[in-house]
């Protein structure tokens, strides 16, 4: 049993009582609702007559479904236009927080809700949604739910769930130039299994970890659920404190102080207990790139797709239904691998510094004939940041499309889709079969630095050659 | 999607069906239920899409559509089943193509507790035995008579226990697992709470 951690503290602070079937309720500092998986709990709380129970408490924003070329009302889907009126709807009629399209704050929830200072050290934060764990980043609890528990952090702002272990991954050393945030937690998530973190929250710490920017630590905490654990976080520091403030919802004046006293005691304590530690050399991670069809499927770009016996056996089956998905053979290298489709985005890597950073590599280049390469900011703010550094021109200038915010090709609910068995360098956080849009669409993971690299040479490539000369 | 679809609801104290089984580690949600389905406001269509995608690219020899498997209720899985997104269209669609209970080696976690707020109890039990149970189902058929209390299965040629989270099987028995009443109980420890927390004090959000 852990104690003293960030994540106890946070817990036992947030524990309403002991439920009688021995799990937890917890109160829920910060709701967070997008259109996709509220509906129905609002449909819910209409059929059994309740009211939200703290309106303030809970914002809304719009992101699954928005299309990203033309935004304009009606949407031409629909289906899509109906979800965001119905989210319009229940935001008027239970007074809540929403920032649509157009009020210069949409985008992509967990995108959004660091940039309005929403999210902060020691909340517990809750939304409909996996990547929730993003907000951990801030030393906050964040987890994603399902649909009846919106329902019930609506009508109570509470959730029943059992506490989780603590498990600190401890990153000694630095990451080296051309390596990126992106590419230490894909390899985490290849090290410990795409199930192994299941039961735990992780910490994340260590001489990486520290160095890591805001941005960057989201990257780390949002592909958490990718390794199994439903929530990921980072002992707020500093940093987390600087890029909280004068943002939009971060305490003011006394308020502040106030706060920051506060958010300084929440750190793990130095002799605090975790349940499991594992460590492992940052200095050692190169660009990694998945080959499968789970996170956890992933290989440096100068290795070789592993053979079975390379494997344990719990995880040759998925390998063997990978190598046929995807049409790769065991010991073909990944670099080289030609890509069709170049996405940069998602909340993973759809930030300013990841615009930055593709951008950088982009500058005076070309994407490679017949490639669609097209960039999705994570929100309005990116997206009005990123233009006016001129970072929009230069990737209209190297061929790629400049789109409007929203999650897109990370799950393709809009008509941002693969075609066929197109293979995409994403950004994004999941290479599962189908994922894209497409039941045969083939999806490679990198850091979007590594799309704008395999954007330019039209198939896969190692972004330190383009970087170090 | 068989019969017209009614919801669990109050206690669950035993659960009996036809099993069938659905190999592979690391199922993930977008595969139960395919983003695209997920533009709905509510539940109702989702049990003729499940593994939509899947069941295309087998063309009728999926196990979700063997005439054999029209009445299975109860589904028997592998390792880290329901990982991915949190979507909890996934179990709705499973629950409304006719699913009751889940038995496997593991399960990703929002997956299971989205299994529990909607009432299908998921079980486990180690590989070697999920392992044996699909072998027998590829040449026999499985009845199951789940007893919660207990914890145990029944078949009419063998008994055995099953595992579940002890706060799991408790709210099936007291009809807890749909939370939102025992939650709205402790409304004023609810509100206590919320005076309490340090950041309530730091001005609005």
């Amino acid at each position: 049993m852990s104690q003293d951690t960030l994540f106890d503290k946070v817990w036992d602070l947030h524990k309403v009582s002991r439920l009688p079937g021995g799990s937890d309720q917890i109160f829920i500092g910060l709701h967070l609702i997008h259109e996709v998986t509220s509906p129905q709990a609002f449909g819910a709380l209409k059929d059994k007559n309740l009211k939200v129970k703290f309106p303030d408490r809970t914002v809304a924003t719009v992101d699954h479904i928005v299309p990203t070329d033309n935004q304009s009302r009606p949407f031409k889907d629909n289906l899509a236009e109906q979800m965001i009126e119905t989210l319009e709807k229940n935001c008027l009629e239970h007074k809540i927080r929403f920032f649509n399209i157009g009020s210069g704050n949409q985008g992509i929830v967990h995108v959004v809700a660091p940039e309005l200072g929403l999210t902060q050290p020691g909340l517990t934060i809750a939304c409909g949604d996996s990547h929730t764990s993003t907000h951990g980043a801030f030393g906050s609890i964040a987890f994603g739910i399902g649909t009846s528990q919106v329902r019930d952090v609506l009508a109570t702002q509470t959730i029943a769930m059992n506490k989780l272990k603590v498990r600190q991954i401890w990153c000694d050393n630095q990451l080296s130039n051309g390596v990126y945030a992106k590419d230490l937690v894909l390899h985490i998530i290849n090290e410990l299994g795409v199930k192994g973190g299941v039961g735990f929250a992780y910490e994340f710490a260590g001489p990486a970890i520290e160095a890591l920017s805001m941005e960057e630590r989201m990257t780390i905490c949002n592909m958490s659920i990718e390794g199994g654990a439903r929530c990921g976080y980072i002992n707020p520091d500093e940093k987390t404190f600087n890029y909280i403030k004068n943002k939009l919802c971060a305490p003011k004046n006394e308020n502040w102080d106030k706060a920051l006293l506060w958010w300084k005691s929440l750190k793990s304590d130095d002799n605090c207990i975790y349940d499991d530690v594992v460590k492992l050399d940052a200095s050692k991670v190169e660009p990694t790139v998945t080959w499968g069809i789970t996170p956890g499927q992933s290989i440096s770009i100068n290795q070789q797709i592993p053979s079975l016996n390379d494997l344990s056996s719990n995880d040759q089956s998925v390998a063997e239904e990978a190598y046929e998905y995807m049409g790769f053979r065991p010991g073909q290298t990944i670099k080289d691998t030609p890509v069709d489709v170049c996405f940069i985005g998602s909340c993973t890597n759809g930030r300013i510094s990841d615009l930055r950073v593709a951008a950088k590599v982009l500058k005076d280049k070309k994407v490679s004939k017949n490639i669609k390469a097209f960039v999705v900011p994570g929100s309005e703010k990116v997206a009005a940041e990123a233009k006016q550094e001129g970072l929009d021109k230069i990737f209209m200038e190297s061929g790629f499309q400049w789109r409007e915010p929203g999650c897109s090709m990370c799950l393709a609910m809009n008509s941002d889709k693969l075609i066929g068995n197109q293979v995409s360098a994403s950004s994004s956080n999941r290479n599962f079969k189908g994922r894209q849009g497409s039941p045969t669409g083939r999806t490679l993971l990198m850091s979007p630095a590594m799309v704008a690299a395999a954007a330019i040479n039209g198939k896969v490539s190692d972004v330190r050659e383009f970087i170090n000369k | 999607m068989k019969t017209e679809f009614n919801p669990p609801s109050g206690k669950i104290l035993q659960i009996s069906g036809k099993c069938i089984s659905l190999i592979g580690n690391d199922i993930d949600t977008d595969r139960i239920i395919p983003a695209r389905f997920l533009k709905c406001v509510n539940f109702d269509s989702l049990g003729k899409s499940v593994f939509e995608d899947d069941r295309k690219t087998l063309k009728g020899r999926h196990p979700l559509d063997l005439e054999e498997n029209k009445n299975a209720s109860i589904l028997i899985v592998n390792s880290n089943f329901g990982c991915g997104s949190s979507r909890e269209h996934a179990p709705q669609a499973l629950m409304r193509w006719g699913i009751k209970a889940i038995i496997g080696e593991s399960f990703a976690e929002i997956f299971y507790s989205n299994c529990i707020a909607i009432g299908i109890p998921c079980f486990t039990l180690p590989k070697k035995s999920i392992e044996d149970i699909q072998k027998y189902i590829d040449n026999e058929s499985l009845f199951l008579e789940i007893d919660l209390k207990n914890s145990l299965a029944k078949s009419k040629d063998l008994n055995f226990i099953l595992e579940i989270k002890e706060s799991s099987r408790k709210m099936f028995l007291s009809g807890e697992w749909d939370a939102t009443a025992t939650l709205l109980e402790n409304a004023s420890l609810v509100e206590k709470k919320f005076k309490e927390l340090p950041y309530t004090k730091f001005g609005n959000i």
